[in-house]
């Protein structure tokens, strides 16, 4: 089987890119939904990346026993019972989290993310690389979801990291940063349509990047202009 | 290892095999998690109660007993938590719901002193939107507590809306409908307390039935 996958190359996928939610745009409903304050942000992130790993590490182990036509209906239970899984294991240690996160936890099976990856990558790869890919791929949809989460509570009510004491525990309750006193609420951020925009914003800025980067690299390997030759001035000419 | 061809019998017993599997991980994590998870859920409920009665040395919940409401809103359960202090009923927390909110169901709990008056009062669960109408949580706002020593007849059935609908209560800039639900909840509830006043009060056989 293919076993000669590169990490690094992996991470660069995952995190960047072939992101899934900025690049792919898969999984928007969470990302779009649940994305108005960091503290929701961060708990979906994790709950979704924790799918990721465990439904991608199970695909990956089964890829060999189930034949192709019963493929996704096999997939779509191991992730189902994934979740579930994960689900009663957060209601049981992270209650509070779990009720904020409410209909968004079962809805993980949902994610477009989750089956793609293992059908796009799972079934075909050993236990490893599956499960690393699981984990740089959540992460990437975290990280923006996170960000778009941070973005849209800091310019939604100018303050950053409220309630993070129902993720983090008691000690977390004052990682409240007013950024600007007195800041009227600007309701766009918070409402659905902000989150709209925001991802756009976010897609844009990437994009933004990835040209000038591209632009760099062209402009560091310009190929020599054709037919030009170093003019020699040593040595005879004869 | 070659892939398995898409025969019956490679299907059926691929398949049977990993819902086998599959199941049995379910049943496990259940098991494993229905004490803490039952646990998590009455503690919750427990600090709930506790912020809206009085001490009390009862155990609430076990004594709780669940009601079906209806009204022009709709069917709801309301849960009646009797406080008890040395065998006497101090007081006693309702849980109620009401589903006009702007983003849905607004669950509160509303802890009455045994004379029917409001002593306490929370949002329990809310989807109301963050910066307006949200400010119905404590955390937010403490315009909750607006509620705290009012009653049936504090103010009066016409007072028991927002100033907007000529009644008593601030509604907050920019969102009206959210404290209109909870007025409107916190009304529902106190009529049913009212009506089901033998098992919510304390038994009230020295005091004369209140009139307006």
């Amino acid at each position: 089987m293919m076993s000669d996958v590169s990490y690094s190359e992996l991470s660069l996928n995952g995190l960047w890119k072939n992101n899934p939610a900025i690049v792919q745009l898969l999984g928007l409903c969470p990302l779009l939904a649940v994305s108005g304050s960091v503290v929701n942000a961060t708990g979906l992130a994790a709950a979704t990346t924790l799918v990721l790993i465990c439904s991608n590490s199970a695909v990956s182990l089964i890829r060999n026993v189930v034949s192709d036509a019963i493929r996704l209906p096999t997939f779509v239970m191991i992730i189902a019972a994934a979740v579930t899984c994960i689900e009663l294991l957060m209601q049981a240690f992270a209650f509070e989290l779990y009720e904020i996160l409410g209909i968004f936890l079962p809805l993980i099976t949902t994610n477009c993310v989750v089956l793609g990856r293992a059908d796009g990558f799972a079934s075909r790869h050993s236990l490893a690389p599956a499960a690393y890919d699981g984990l740089v791929m959540g992460a990437g949809f975290g990280l923006v979801l996170i960000l778009l989460g941070a973005l849209r509570e800091l310019l939604g009510t100018g303050a950053l990291f409220a309630n993070m004491d129902l993720l983090f525990g008691p000690a977390a309750a004052n990682w409240e940063i007013t950024v600007i006193n007195d800041y009227p609420n600007f309701l766009l951020a918070i409402l659905p349509p902000g989150a709209f925009i925001f991802t756009g914003l976010i897609i844009a800025g990437k994009n933004l990047v990835d040209s000038n980067i591209k632009k760099r690299q062209a402009a560091l390997k310009a190929p020599p202009v054709k037919g030009a030759r170093r003019v020699r001035v040593t040595g005879n000419i004869s | 290892m070659k892939k398995k061809d898409s025969t019956f019998w490679n299907m059926l017993w691929s398949l049977t095999l990993i819902t086998a599997v599959a199941g049995g991980l379910l049943g496990y994590t259940h098991r494993l998690t229905q004490e803490p998870i039952a646990r998590a859920t009455k503690a919750g409920r427990e600090k709930a109660i506790q912020q809206v009665i009085p001490k009390y040395d009862n155990s609430p919940i076990d004594e709780q007993c669940p009601y079906t409401v209806r009204n022009e809103y709709g069917e709801t359960t309301a849960i009646v938590y009797p406080a008890k202090k040395e065998g006497i009923l101090v007081g006693a927390a309702v849980e109620c719901s009401n589903s006009t909110g702007y983003g849905g169901e607004i669950r509160i709990i509303v802890g009455f002193e045994a004379d029917g008056t409001i002593r306490d009062y929370r949002v329990l669960k809310h989807q109301e939107t963050p910066g307006l109408g949200d400010k119905v949580d404590l955390r937010k706002s403490d315009w909750i507590l607006g509620f705290n020593g009012r009653s049936l007849q504090n103010p009066e059935l016409a007072g028991w809306a927002v100033r907007r609908d000529k009644g008593e209560f601030d509604q907050f800039t920019g969102a009206t409908i959210t404290p209109r639900a909870v007025v409107a909840a916190t009304l529902r509830t106190l009529q049913y307390a009212e009506a089901h006043s033998e098992k919510v009060f304390a038994p009230r056989a020295d005091t004369p039935a209140r009139g307006k």
